[in-house]
């Protein structure tokens, strides 16, 4: 049983208890029953179907991305030509375009993580998964972490260590007395406010999207259920729902997008010293 | 609800088992990107380019060979041009040594025909004349025998005074050819002379 069934069957007890309101779907969306539970080395595991959600977008994602390169022609097919326009529009809007020359090494991370954000959010309007595992804070939390430590790591290795601080502490450019305001505000930026950002975007979106798409939804049952003149109303609930769908799949694409895109920018900025 | 619910979790708190799932799934999808995706890609994408321009390359060593056979072409006919009209003074300049070598001949050959006429002409001349000599002295004679009533014939011819005239005649006629003009009795044969 899924929480969305939980809250569905809450709906659809008005019927018996006429009195009972509309009960909005709550945060309990995103905490499903658990279909497993371990431990390992202290650390405890659930397994909901978020987490299978999550493990079906990644394996299709790796299934379509090596069925569009199994047999690589100069003429692509159409699973070739799918995959050719996502990994160009990252290679060469991202990697090439936005970091600049010394891009492409940066390449395939740019292209798995528009690929990995691309599948998760999909999920979000899938049928039967219908929630997108980048609504867990903990996956959008675990990709912001990773760039936050490759864009430093990169930075580090392309400028050495004390010219890479050097510049975020005291940023060239600026008059010295406005350094009391400016590095106080670097230092969170770079190091606090971009990654939380990042993580909180993507997290914030899906949530928002999911929880949209519930409310119209159940919205819809209800007001077909209550049993009074509300049930004129139920079709426009019902047509938000769609149209909330298609606003979802584009919000699904922009914030794929946007992640990866500013995980570029940041990478720019590590790889070419401020000017 | 569930129990999670009652509790209202922060959303905001993740599960550390979650972050662990998370890192391990983008970390096979990057794998798989890394080592197998993303190089072939990149084959594919060197192998369009190496594709396109080697037809540039192509497209443009034909057309280098296209314009190199059309100097060639060109360059043959204007040779070939000039050979023709080498050929042709040559023939023109040959046409009228033919020409002038021609005339010589005919001009030779004319002269050599007027020349043999002339000689017939004089030789057929001598004989009419011969031939006449004779003829008029018999006549003269004839004639006078009959104006004198009796024949002359023997007479004439033992005192031959028919031809002593005639060679008188003769004489006169040899002694005016020189200048050109002859006695008028005699100007047929002078003209035969020239």
């Amino acid at each position: 049983m899924t929480s969305s069934a939980h809250a569905l069957g809450g709906v659809l007890a008005v019927e018996s208890d006429p009195g009972g309101g509309f009960v909005a779907p709550g945060i309990e969306e995103f905490y499903p029953e658990p279909l497993a539970q371990f431990s390992l080395l202290g650390v405890d595991f659930e397994i909901t179907r978020i987490t299978v959600i999550l493990w079906v977008a990644t394996i299709a994602m790796i299934a379509f991305l090596v069925a569009a390169v199994r047999k690589p022609q100069i003429v692509p097919g159409k699973l070739q030509y799918v995959g050719e326009a996502g990994y160009s529009l990252v290679r060469d809007g991202i990697a090439r375009d936005v970091i600049g020359p010394k891009g492409l090494p940066f390449a395939p991370f740019l292209v798995s993580l528009f690929f990995f954000i691309l599948a998760n959010n999909l999920m979000a309007i899938i049928p039967f998964a219908q929630i997108s595992p980048m609504s867990r804070f903990a996956f959008p939390l675990v990709l912001a972490a990773i760039c936050w430590v490759i864009y430093i790591w990169v930075g580090i290795r392309e400028q050495g260590a004390g010219r890479y601080f050097k510049d975020i502490l005291f940023l060239p450019g600026v008059p010295k007395f406005m350094y009391i305001l400016v590095t106080p505000i670097e230092i969170l930026q770079t190091f606090v406010v971009r990654p939380f950002t990042l993580a909180v975007r993507l997290f914030a979106n899906m949530f928002a999207g999911h929880m949209l798409l519930v409310v119209f939804a159940l919205g819809a049952v209800y007001l077909f259920n209550v049993g009074n003149y509300s049930v004129i109303f139920a079709p426009v609930s019902a047509l938000m729902a769609i149209v909330m769908t298609f606003f979802e799949l584009l919000v699904i694409f922009l914030q794929a997008y946007v992640f990866t895109v500013l995980m570029g920018t940041y990478l720019n900025g590590s790889v070419e010293p401020a000017h | 609800m569930t129990n999670l619910a009652a509790e209202s979790p922060n959303p905001l708190i993740p599960p550390i088992g979650e972050i662990i799932i998370g890192l391990i799934a983008f970390g096979i999808l990057f794998f798989v990107v890394a080592k197998f995706v993303a190089p072939r890609f990149e084959q594919v994408f060197r192998a369009r380019r190496e594709a396109i321009e080697g037809g540039i390359e192509r497209a443009e060593a034909m057309q280098a060979e296209a314009k190199a056979a059309l100097e060639r072409y060109q360059a043959q006919l204007a040779e070939a041009r000039t050979e023709a009209a080498q050929i042709r003074d040559q023939a023109r300049a040959e046409g009228q040594q033919i020409l002038e070598e021609l005339r010589a001949q005919a001009q030779e050959e004319s002269a050599r025909i007027v020349a043999r006429g002339e000689e017939q002409l004089a030789s057929s001349r001598q004989q009419v004349v011969n031939e006449l000599r004779g003829q008029i002295g018999r006549l003269a004679v004839d004639l006078a025998g009959r104006v004198v009533g009796e024949s002359l014939e023997d007479q004439a011819r033992r005192t031959g005074t028919v031809d002593r005239f005639l060679d008188q005649l003769d004489g006169m006629a040899a002694g005016a050819s020189p200048d050109g003009r002859g006695a008028t009795g005699s100007s047929v044969y002078v003209q035969g002379d020239r």
